[in-house]
């Protein structure tokens, strides 16, 4: 699904990623780890399209994610470390994510429910005034409801109660199969449960790629 | 709904809710209004009174506040976005960089466009209520000029967004662009080419490709069509067009350079990093 040849990233005179090989297939949930700068944040944003490869490429089912950014983008969900101080209202952003993505704004509340967050109270807040949990909690309903093939979590629990993370395990193990789930993390403990492969990278290079029972 | 316009309308509508919105609409319509209190419709300057008065002082006011206020309001628009995280979220989303870009642009042209002609409307109904006649040509020739200045000033904010990494950077050539404009080119730069005594005809080929000088230029043009208070330089463009051609050109002219820096920003937005 996700196939990287020889990819290289440069920002100036520093090597961000370093000719990594590296290919992620369906029914595979990835822990991807590594220090700060060695290189995980590149390699998600290269796979989602925003960063041109200094030389070799990045193919998403075969397409390429610059070229036919919104074809490979429909199959793909994105939660960031950081929810982005998004001045819409929340009625806004599901309409932006339902046009756009087509999305079932239905799917967003039920999965928004699930994860305890009641969106329908809050729907003419603007989604920078959420709590830094709540807007995590919409988030991940969101890139559950969008029926992506590929999901990508930055350290998706990093705003999230004990209750609530156990909520998004629960709804993840329910909607892992036939997907690949890439987590980006520093905290394997968190997701220990839920990956079957561990790659760890350092100074822009993949350094180890283990499988593991999950 | 196509996602060019969804764009546009949530942009529109971030808009309107943001602060400096209410600011900007309240400096327009409250120009207009201390206009009507300091009674300038009563007054008569150089054989112009009552609305068409009121209009030309309005217009010649906004040549100097409505670039600075499209640029330091717009040019942030991506810039701000990146910097913030706010694009890499959205841009995950299947929609494509054209939509994205030109939407923001159609979004943040009706944003500060409205405000001014809405200003505008409101001085004439007014005026009208009061028994004023109304100078439709005056009228709709500023909505014209008003409509090419606005657009080639965010076809400019676009573009340095486009290309900034940071919006303060962003806001520090916004502002250099601004006063380059309106001061130096006017001022520092003609005075130093006709002490120099470099040739009249491309002094005014500069100023005249300075796009708040020939809305200055073109907004006078209805009211002194010989462009007499210009002095000798109406000679020159006057002999080179009529003045219908020369309005013509001035609602043109800006239109089209706001839409060429507006491409350009697209291209480079396309080809850089979008985070």
């Amino acid at each position: 699904m996700i196939k990287t040849t020889n990819l290289t990233k440069k920002f100036g005179a520093h090597v961000s990623l370093d000719s990594v090989n590296i290919e992620f297939n369906k029914n595979e949930s990835i822990a991807l780890m590594g220090a700060n700068g060695a290189g995980k944040t590149t390699l998600i944003r290269s796979i989602l399209g925003y960063y041109h490869p200094t030389s070799g490429g990045v193919s998403i089912n075969g397409l390429d994610p610059i070229k036919e950014r919104v074809k490979v983008l429909e199959n793909i969900s994105f939660v960031p470390q950081l929810p982005p101080p998004i001045k819409l209202s929340i009625a806004e952003l599901m309409q932006y994510i339902s046009v756009s993505a087509h999305v079932d704004t239905e799917l967003i509340t039920h999965y928004a429910n699930e994860m305890k967050l009641d969106i329908k109270a809050n729907l003419n807040k603007s989604f920078f005034k959420l709590s830094g949990g709540m807007k995590q909690k919409l988030l991940i309903a969101i890139s559950l409801a969008k029926k992506s093939n590929i999901i990508i979590y930055d350290e998706p629990t990093a705003n999230l109660d004990p209750k609530a993370r156990d909520d998004f395990y629960r709804l993840l193990k329910q909607n892992e199969d036939e997907k690949v789930l890439l987590f980006v993390t520093h905290r394997l403990e968190e997701v220990k449960d839920l990956v079957n492969r561990q790659v760890y990278m350092d100074l822009g290079k993949i350094v180890s790629d283990e499988r593991v029972g999950s | 709904m196509n996602n060019l316009f969804l764009i546009a309308y949530l942009d529109l509508k971030e808009s309107i809710r943001a602060k400096w919105f209410l600011v900007y609409s309240l400096v327009f319509g409250g120009m207009i209004a201390l206009f009507f209190i300091a009674g300038v419709t009563e007054s008569q300057v150089m054989g112009f009174s009552g609305l068409s008065r009121l209009l030309l002082m309005y217009i010649q006011v906004t040549i100097v506040i409505l670039p600075i206020f499209i640029l330091i309001t717009t040019v942030r628009s991506i810039s701000g976005d990146r910097d913030n995280h706010i694009l890499e979220y959205m841009l995950s989303f299947p929609i494509s960089l054209k939509q994205y870009y030109w939407g923001k642009i159609i979004g943040r042209f009706i944003t500060v466009y409205l405000p001014v002609v809405f200003a505008m409307v409101v001085a004439v109904v007014y005026g009208f209520m009061k028994g004023a006649s109304i100078p439709w040509d005056i009228f709709f020739l500023y909505t014209g000029l008003l409509f090419a200045l606005s657009s080639a000033f965010l076809g400019i904010a676009f573009f340095v967004s486009s290309f900034v990494k940071s919006s303060e950077v962003a806001l520090g050539i916004a502002f250099f662009i601004w006063i380059a404009l309106l001061a130096f080119i006017d001022i520092a730069l003609i005075s130093l080419m006709m002490q120099q005594r470099m040739d009249e005809q491309l002094i005014i080929f500069i100023a005249m490709a300075n796009p708040m000088e020939i809305f200055r230029v073109a907004a006078i043009s209805l009211f002194d069509p010989e462009l007499t208070v210009m002095g000798p330089v109406a000679f020159y463009i006057l002999d080179l067009m009529s003045q219908s051609a020369f309005v013509l050109l001035s609602i043109a002219y800006p239109v089209l350079l706001g839409l060429v820096f507006a491409f350009f920003g697209f291209k480079i937005f396309k080809k850089k990093d979008l985070v």
